[in-house]
């Protein structure tokens, strides 16, 4: 009956076909309008003032500032991507290995965190490690310290709250990638005799190797371009590429420069997927947003 | 493969530090919420409802507040129905084209949000958009789109299409055939990606601190620059009422299918 419906007259198939492009379109119109659009346009801006320039992207590389910038943010998304993947490894692998309920419980404590507003959790952290935070009066209770820690308005307190709040990204595509490998897998590596550290180290790891590229992935990414925390918690003085572009705009009103560094941060984050892309297909990646 | 009991015990610690390190901080600001001090101490001193009655009391909270939910809802039924829309496409074409469009729609995940931020901001003030209402539902449109899309996107890829063209086959139009076989089946996945375009409506920051003001300023905009000052106890009051209010929804959105829904 179903192949009856789907006859695949020509006529009928474009008609078909025609009719999902409709579908997709509204879509498709409101995320070309607001992202591509003004994305566009800002390139556009970066290389235009008055007839064409790269007086914008000369700055970039000539004044030490932007250069600064540049690579204390991909500094800071490496440290956060790396203390992410070392944080969220165990993690996934206990919730694959333990069953219900545990798996349940342990992933609602990740994705919980997930869905809270990263401004809520920036402001926790804020009330956590200021001088007269929390774990400062913690800390001086137990006797351990006679002078508060600087634990926050520098780069520690900016990394310590970005790896929470991107912490989910690692662990939600480690979870799914671990739980696609067969358990008999494991138990024939271990009845042919190999321990429990070489199945370990040459079955299990390799195998969840997809989950781990695309959780280093969307972190990296996500932390390359991030702008609440270091705003909030960096100090004024870890000044990340995102909050060179922000201020590029709203204090000295320097288009040309905002955009000519916006451009570059995204291109850097396109090659990136670009290149993940090749060995995983994004959607694999995306998926877990 | 039955690692010993103490390497056992010592991942088993890792990861219930690594969990109370993910929840804990979430957790903190509610009893800070019902603290009687000024200034931060944990654990409280004394019980108080002050930042909730200054909260509830401030008309400029109150207005935000209302911004806030304004531009959440409108932009659910706004995003539901076009990101319903665009994820039957997606499942049900083959076109090599429709993958090019599928990626375009995840666009929002992936261009870092400042810079959609800022160039939002340069094209609103050329159209007169920047702190209206629209503007501000359409940008949040946009970001909520790809989460609708996934979310339904799931759900489709598990229903069995030939369940709506044998209803189409005995007689039904396609639009009832989809509203009457389909969607009741796929609307766990439908009220999921609608809950997530909320949550991430109200969580929005970055664009609406360049895009919102005057009359239309969202809660979120208000607590940044709050925060970027002094730190108000007050928003330790509106932090748990945000958390407790995304933790219902996470746990309805949730619990009303699948739980790979939710992940997506």
């Amino acid at each position: 009956m179903a192949a009856g419906v789907s006859d695949p007259s020509l006529r009928h198939r474009r008609r078909e076909q025609g009719l999902m492009f409709l579908l997709a379109s509204p879509a498709l119109v409101v995320v070309l309008a607001l992202v591509v659009v003004p994305v566009g346009w800002l390139m556009g801006q970066s290389v235009f003032d008055h007839g064409f320039t790269l007086e914008n992207y000369r700055r970039i590389f000539v004044e030490p500032i932007y250069w600064r910038s540049f690579s204390l943010t991909f500094r800071f998304a490496f440290e956060v991507t790396v203390l992410a993947l070392l944080l969220g490894y165990p993690v996934a692998y206990v919730a694959t290995a333990v069953g219900r309920p545990w798996d349940i419980l342990i992933m609602s404590l990740v994705i919980l965190p997930f869905w809270t507003s990263v401004l809520v959790r920036a402001y926790a952290w804020l009330v956590l490690l200021q001088r007269t935070g929390v774990v400062n009066h913690l800390l001086a209770d137990l006797g351990l310290i006679d002078e508060p820690l600087a634990l926050v308005h520098n780069e520690l307190g900016t990394v310590i709250a970005t790896v929470h709040i991107l912490l989910p990204f690692m662990v939600l595509p480690l979870y799914s990638a671990m739980q696609k490998i067969p358990r008999d897998l494991l138990q024939a590596s271990a009845s042919l005799g190999c321990g429990p550290w070489p199945t370990f180290v040459r079955v299990f790891l390799p195998l969840s190797l997809p989950g781990v590229l695309a959780g280093l992935t969307l972190v990296f990414v996500l932390a390359l371009g991030f702008y609440i925390t270091p705003e909030l918690l960096g100090g004024g003085r870890t000044i990340m590429v995102s909050m060179v572009v922000s201020r590029n705009v709203e204090l000295y009103d320097q288009w040309g420069a905002a955009s000519a560094v916006g451009v570059i941060l995204l291109a850097c984050v396109l090659a990136i997927f670009v290149v993940v892309g090749r060995a995983l297909p994004l959607d694999r990646v995306l998926g877990h947003r | 493969m039955k690692p010993g009991l103490l390497p056992r015990l010592a991942l088993i610690s890792v990861v219930g530090l690594v969990l109370a390190y993910l929840i804990l901080p979430v957790l903190i600001i509610v009893p800070i919420s019902f603290s009687d001090a000024r200034f931060l101490r944990f654990p409280p001193t004394g019980f108080s409802l002050r930042w909730y009655v200054e909260y509830f009391g401030s008309r400029n909270w109150m207005d935000a507040t209302g911004v806030s939910l304004a531009i959440a809802i409108l932009t659910v039924l706004v995003a539901t129905p076009l990101g319903v829309a665009a994820a039957y496409a997606i499942t049900t074409s083959r076109h090599p084209l429709m993958r090019a469009i599928h990626l375009v729609l995840m666009l929002p995940l992936i261009v870092p949000i400042i810079i959609v931020a800022i160039g939002i901001f340069f094209v609103y003030s050329r159209l007169g958009l920047v702190a209206t209402l629209p503007g501000l539902v359409l940008a949040n449109v946009m970001l909520g789109l790809p989460y609708v899309i996934t979310a339904v996107a799931a759900g489709l890829q598990r229903f069995d299409p030939v369940q709506e063209m044998v209803a189409r086959s005995l007689g039904m139009n396609r639009l009832r055939a989809f509203l009457v076989v389909t969607l009741p089946q796929i609307k766990a996945s439908v009220v999921a990606g609608a809950v997530f375009a909320f949550i991430s409506a109200i969580d929005e920051t970055i664009i609406a601190l360049f895009v919102s003001g005057g009359q239309y300023q969202t809660l979120t905009k208000r607590m940044f620059t709050a925060l970027r000052d002094e730190i108000d106890p007050t928003i330790a009051a509106i932090s748990t009422l945000m958390t407790a209010a995304s933790f219902m929804l996470v746990l309805i959105a949730t619990s009303r299918g699948n739980r790979r829904d939710a992940q997506g």
